[in-house]
């Protein structure tokens, strides 16, 4: 089937298959490997990319279901040269590692920064509920979260 | 994900025709719990049916209810409204992502024993318009992934009857995240009921406990009432002893919480 | 000039760039063209016996261009995966090491264990062949209880009683003479709770292989692409070493379970060689659980003796430990020669004997996991001190400090063969007392209880041996391999600076550590270095990254391979300032000859290396580049104290980590950022252990925990905010001074939980996980 997609401010007409999943586009059509595939239960959030302005897994979304959206995802939130404060903010507090987690970390606190209310230390820990990172104990992302809050 | 055709029609009629003319069809609402399983290979539909192209989504208050459109997302619903217990309840189901996608209809449609809306949907007393006709709450959870949906029938909205006061408390899989046990205790114009998600097969009435709030709506009513986690579900995260355990403890809390 | 990017500075770290962009490399980012998919069949039975294999069906579906089974493999003459170190049980006899075929020929013997391969033009294609896969089966007994498994049905006929080895260290007459004349014994049966690693990235491999060359290359998530090199080519018998290029790009994660040599990028380069095509297989997580080496499992029976006034006078330590089907490639020296000789702990115990018995079960390969026994000694010492300190009546800090080795005792022998060069226990100790404000315990207990939670604290003073290994000393315990390290300093014309290291970099931050110890070293500035990791192209050799090994052997190599390009610059600074070596002195980058204001800089240097214009060449060789091996004389001890406070909701069993302190003795820290980071991560990893974490088989040896909807990962929410800090005690054998700090947060952290909760309830021991309900039983009473 054809769907049309708007990816980081490109739009994108592309004939898949119908059981085609958004991140498997995303990797696979589009070339932005960015977004990661982590788990296969949607509990990982290594494939969170904004779909509409919202955080989703793009792991659990079919291709149809994305047809005629705006999607973003790492690629386009920022370059090295001009960074999202939430990239800048992750760099600066060591809040990654192997950096596997980090795209979907980093698209799903912006989400929480932008949408949600005001964030402290534990309603930040919550908000990543939907991400998992095996390397930084969680320590520095949540301080990269509150830091890049007062520079969004 | 075995093959399959997709749909996204844009009318009930034409959703519930492609569902009739599928040889092994399955609607599709958020998707939260269906697209893994597809994922899993554990289902093996040959149609999926996309209800998002219909007009489902929506919050309206009449004077004594809410009616939540079917693929209201549970962002949407945790985003607050008049019923502030449902607003915490939808606030702690999955995780962000899956409030961003996930829908009320698609989970109360899936009875999935885990599931937080059941609890809020049994006590209080909510009826779930379908297109085959609107379903009691009391009625609508059969069993384990099994409701009174008749086949082919989509969910349409699910009407609140706004409550006196209610509370949410829910203990959840540290794991998964869905509820061992959630507990919704509301005292509603019909008479104080609480609903169970987690421990049973499917969302239950605890009705020890409602006899004993109706006389005296407190924490220490419910000091010392048995709970029959005979039929009970037990995984390596709760056995039914424990989740009888915790049906009580989230009990107390809910009404803790409104008194 | 380099001060804020040299030694000691909280450089920010250079592989960031790419990963915050999305811009990193992983295996799965990476295709070729024209390249198939591979998908494994995997065993649905623990134990089965093999009758036979039908792939015609998958060979008839559209899009499918092969289908293996093991004996295709085995008729390539493939080799089995082999395990690298010899452990020789009690009797002198050699450990069992039963035929591992990468992909099982007659038996299968774990769930999840592969026994065909599927490969395809696309991967619908290969999911679908590998469903078309039929085999029939012949069930056999499982044996999957580890207390039971020896005696069990046999799994392997070269193994009689499920037995791998049965293995001693320490002295058994002293140790039990020791107890004789005890005034108190404390004893414990501890079981160390089955784990699975879950780096975030799942494993994956790219094959690829040239006809005309006849050259494999190998992308693949490996902590040690040269020593996957060398098991490919020698044990496997893939290629020759020298016609095998291994390439391990950004890996997302390891903790152990990316050192080992699996089936899967065995039977990918196998089959690309017979294809002539490229090949790729991921994992999905699913395929993770099973088919990862799991972690730790091991029931102890412990028993700590005593004078009555604390002193410690004898450790005896008896463990059954579970190697699963299989010995996977580290497997055997985890349970003894990094479990066994850890057993000392930082105290002066004077006779400690241990036996370790190891066993097959029908479970996945058990191998290292962050910390790798390490963790396990740590927690049979420091629960039994707790304990014993609350049996005799003792505040737990004093009973450790009557027992610290002291700083004057180092070099301290323990009984258990180490030679702990030095360290200041107490210093660790003190710290953590006072960050987690000690004297306000009782305070902080009785508001716990005001508000209806029970509170508790527990201390945990671990040591652990690092910077794995002496080639010498390893070698001579049964290792397969030298341990040393290699590096390579290859200074460009211009004066930037190559470093290659055999030490693969998955989240350690090398690319920035090692930099600035070599910009610090040469003066150079820390963008002017470049450290090239993971590629047998590129770098000379190296045996990788796992044991906090980095930086204390492989930075030392670099460290080696620095002084030499500063011995050759001077002698070529000596040429072009017309004076000799001697004279020639070298700081910040600026030769200058003594007492003399004639200087040259690094650069200038690094360009005259490669223009020669007048080099006595039978004295002077042009070009800058230097390369070094570095084989360490003893381990390292790194060595600390972590305190936890948790809080117990009575009513439900649930734990709350409310204070976790941690100070280390790391010796010299060239990046603090990156050091307190490795620590936040391990502790989540420890705590995880003790609180969430649980590999569970069920009795007919299913896998239960199979996804993360069933096992738990820390989360966010479930973690403390941290309180790290350090001490300094500089290791006294490598030249950085340093210890290492990859695994300390998981080997410290667990026992000090765990100490924290008994406190709480008042019990002697709650099992691992202390999920709710485990907890609400134990508070039952049961």
């Amino acid at each position: 089937m054809e769907i049309s997609l708007t990816v980081n401010g490109t739009e994108h007409t592309t004939d898949v298959p119908d059981n085609s999943l958004l991140v498997e586009i995303i990797r696979e059509r589009l070339n932005l490997t960015g977004t990661h595939v982590g788990c296969d239960t949607s509990q990982c959030g290594a494939c969170t990319i904004h779909m509409d302005g919202r955080s989703v897994k793009s792991c659990t979304v079919l291709a149809g279901q994305a047809d005629g959206a705006d999607i973003t995802t790492i690629e386009g939130i920022g370059t090295v040269d001009a960074l999202h404060p939430m990239q800048e903010a992750f760099r600066e507090n060591h809040a990654l590692q192997c950096g596997f987690c980090t795209p979907g970390m980093i698209m799903s606190a912006i989400d929480l920064v932008e949408n949600g209310k005001p964030l402290d230390e534990r309603s930040v820990r919550e908000g990543l509920e939907g991400n998992l990172c095996r390397c930084t104990g969680y320590h520095n992302i949540v301080k990269a979260v509150l830091d890049a809050q007062d520079k969004m | 994900m075995y093959r399959f055709n997709y749909h996204k029609p844009d009318d009930m009629d034409a959703a519930q025709q492609m569902m009739a003319d599928a040889e092994d069809g399955v609607y599709l609402s958020g998707g939260m719990t269906l697209i893994p399983t597809l994922k899993a290979r554990l289902a093996s539909p040959t149609d999926v049916i996309d209800l998002s192209g219909l007009a489902l989504s929506g919050i309206e208050l009449a004077d004594d209810s809410l009616t939540i459109g079917a693929l209201t997302l549970h962002s949407e619903v945790a985003a607050g409204n008049e019923i502030s217990s449902l607003s915490n309840l939808a606030l702690a189901i999955g995780d962000a992502q899956v409030r961003n996608r996930g829908t009320i209809g698609g989970s109360i449609a899936n009875s999935d024993p885990g599931a937080d809306y059941p609890a809020a949907v049994v006590a209080l007393g909510a009826t779930i318009n379908t297109t085959a006709g609107a379903i009691d709450a009391d009625d609508f959870f059969q069993g384990l992934f099994e409701t009174a949906l008749k086949p082919g029938a989509i969910v349409t909205s699910v009407t609140f009857p706004l409550p006196v006061r209610a509370a949410y408390e829910k203990f959840p899989n540290p794991a998964s995240r869905y509820a061992v046990v959630g507990v919704m205790v509301a005292e509603t114009n019909g008479g104080v009921r609480v609903g169970v998600t987690g421990a049973g097969p499917c969302a239950y009435r605890q009705r020890n406990f409602e006899q004993a709030l109706a006389d005296n709506f407190s924490v220490a009513a419910l000091d010392g009432l048995e709970v029959d986690y005979a039929e009970f579900n037990s995984d390596i995260h709760a056995s039914a002893e424990y989740r009888g355990h915790l049906v009580g403890v989230m009990a107390r809390r809910a009404v803790a919480q409104i008194t | 000039m380099t001060s804020e990017t040299g030694i000691g500075a909280a450089v920010k770290r250079k592989e960031d760039a790419r990963f915050i962009t999305g811009a990193g490399h992983y295996t799965d980012d990476i295709n070729q063209p024209g390249q198939l998919y591979a998908v494994f069949v995997r065993s649905m039975y623990p134990r089965a016996e093999i009758r036979s294999i039908d792939v015609s069906s998958a060979l008839a579906m559209e899009g499918v261009v092969a289908a293996y089974t093991g004996a295709d493999l085995a008729a390539d003459e493939i080799g089995d995966l082999p395990c690298g170190w010899m452990v020789k049980s009690k009797d002198g006899s050699d450990m069992i090491q039963p035929p591992h075929p990468p992909v099982a020929v007659s038996v299968v013997n774990y769930v999840g264990e592969p026994y065909a391969m599927v490969v395809a033009e696309t991967l619908q294609a290969a999911r679908d062949g590998a469903e078309a896969v039929t085999a029939d089966f012949n069930e056999l007994p499982v044996v999957v209880d580890l207390a039971s498994a020896h005696g069990a049905d046999q799994i392997h006929e070269a193994a009689p009683g499920n037995q791998c080895y049965d293995w001693e260290l320490g002295d058994r007459e002293a140790t039990d003479a020791a107890f004789a004349s005890a005034d108190h014994v404390t004893s414990l049966d501890i079981v160390n709770n089955r784990l699975i690693p879950n780096a975030m990235e799942p494993r994956a491999a790219v094959g690829m292989y040239e006809a005309a060359t006849g050259n494999y290359t190998l992308y693949t998530t490996s902590q040690n692409p040269h020593l996957e090199r060398l098991i490919l080519a020698a044990f496997v018998n893939v290629a020759a070493e020298s016609k095998l290029r291994v390439v391990s790009p950004d890996v997302g994660g390891g903790f152990g379970s990316k050192i080992f040599v699996y089936a899967e990028e065995t039977a990918v380069i196998w089959a690309a060689g017979k294809l002539a095509r490229a090949i790729k297989w991921r994992a999905d997580r699913s395929e993770s659980f099973l088919a990862d080496a799991h972690g730790r499992d091991h029931l102890t029976k412990a028993e700590l003796a005593l004078k009555a006034d604390g002193t410690f006078v004898g450790l005896r330590v008896k463990t059954v430990a579970n190697m699963g089907a299989y010995l996977s490639l580290f497997a055997s020296s985890v349970p003894t020669y990094l479990y066994g000789t850890l057993l000392a702990g930082q105290y002066r115990t004077p006779a400690i004997y241990v036996e370790v018995q190891s066993v097959f079960t029908n479970t996945a390969p058990v191998d290292a996991y962050r910390g790798a026994g390490r963790p396990e000694a740590t927690y049979v010492v420091e629960r039994l001190v707790e304990t014993a300190a609350r049996e005799l009546g003792k505040d737990p800090a004093d009973i450790r400090r009557l027992n610290f080795i002291q700083p004057e005792d180092f070099p301290y022998e323990t009984p258990v063969a180490l030679t702990y060069d030095t360290g200041d226990y107490d210093a660790s100790l003190k710290k953590a007392i006072e960050l987690i404000g000690y004297d306000g315990f009782a305070e902080r207990k009785a508001s716990s209880e005001a508000n209806g939670k029970k509170r508790g604290i527990g201390f945990s003073c671990y040591i652990e041996a690092c910077g794995l290994a002496p080639s010498q000393v390893a070698l001579s315990l049964g290792a397969g391999v030298g341990l040393f390290e290699s590096a390579e300093v290859r200074v460009d014309v211009t004066g930037s600076v190559s470093v290659m290291t055999g030490c693969h970099s998955h989240g350690q931050g090398h690319e920035t550590t090692f930099a600035q110890i070599v910009s610090d070293k040469l003066g150079i500035p820390f963008e002017n270095v470049d450290v090239v990791h993971g590629d047998t192209g590129r770098s000379d050799y190296g045996l990788g990254t796992y044991g906090s090994r980095s930086l204390v052997v492989g930075g030392s190599a670099i460290v080696k391979a620095t002084d030499k390009v500063i011995a050759k610059s001077r002698k070529i600074a000596a040429h072009m300032l017309e004076s000799t070596e001697e004279n020639v002195d070298f700081e910040e980058g600026t030769f200058s000859v003594t007492d003399s204001n004639q200087s040259i800089t690094f650069p200038e240097v690094a360009f005259s290396a490669y223009v020669p214009g007048n080099y006595p060449l039978d004295e002077l060789e042009p070009g800058l580049s230097e390369k070094a091996f570095y084989d360490p004389e003893n381990f390292t001890y790194p060595a600390g104290a972590h305190i936890c406070e948790v809080e117990v909701d009575p009513e439900t069993g649930k734990v709350e980590i409310v204070n976790f302190v941690a100070v280390d003795d790391f010796g010299e820290i060239i990046n603090p950022m990156i050091v307190a980071g490795q620590v936040h991560g391990g502790l989540a990893q420890g705590i995880g252990q003790a609180l969430l974490e649980h590999a569970i088989y069920d009795e007919s040896g299913q896998l239960v925990t199979g996804s993360y909807m069933d096992y738990t990962m820390p989360r966010a929410d479930d973690m403390p905010n941290f309180v790290v800090d350090t001490t300094v005690t500089p290791c006294t054998h490598n030249p950085l001074g340093a210890k290492g700090c990859g695994e300390a947060g998981a080997i410290g952290s667990t026992a000090a939980v765990m100490n924290a909760l008994t406190d709480a309830l008042g019990v002697v021991d709650v099992p691992m996980p202390a999920t709710p309900e485990t907890v609400w039983r134990a508070m039952e009473g049961e």
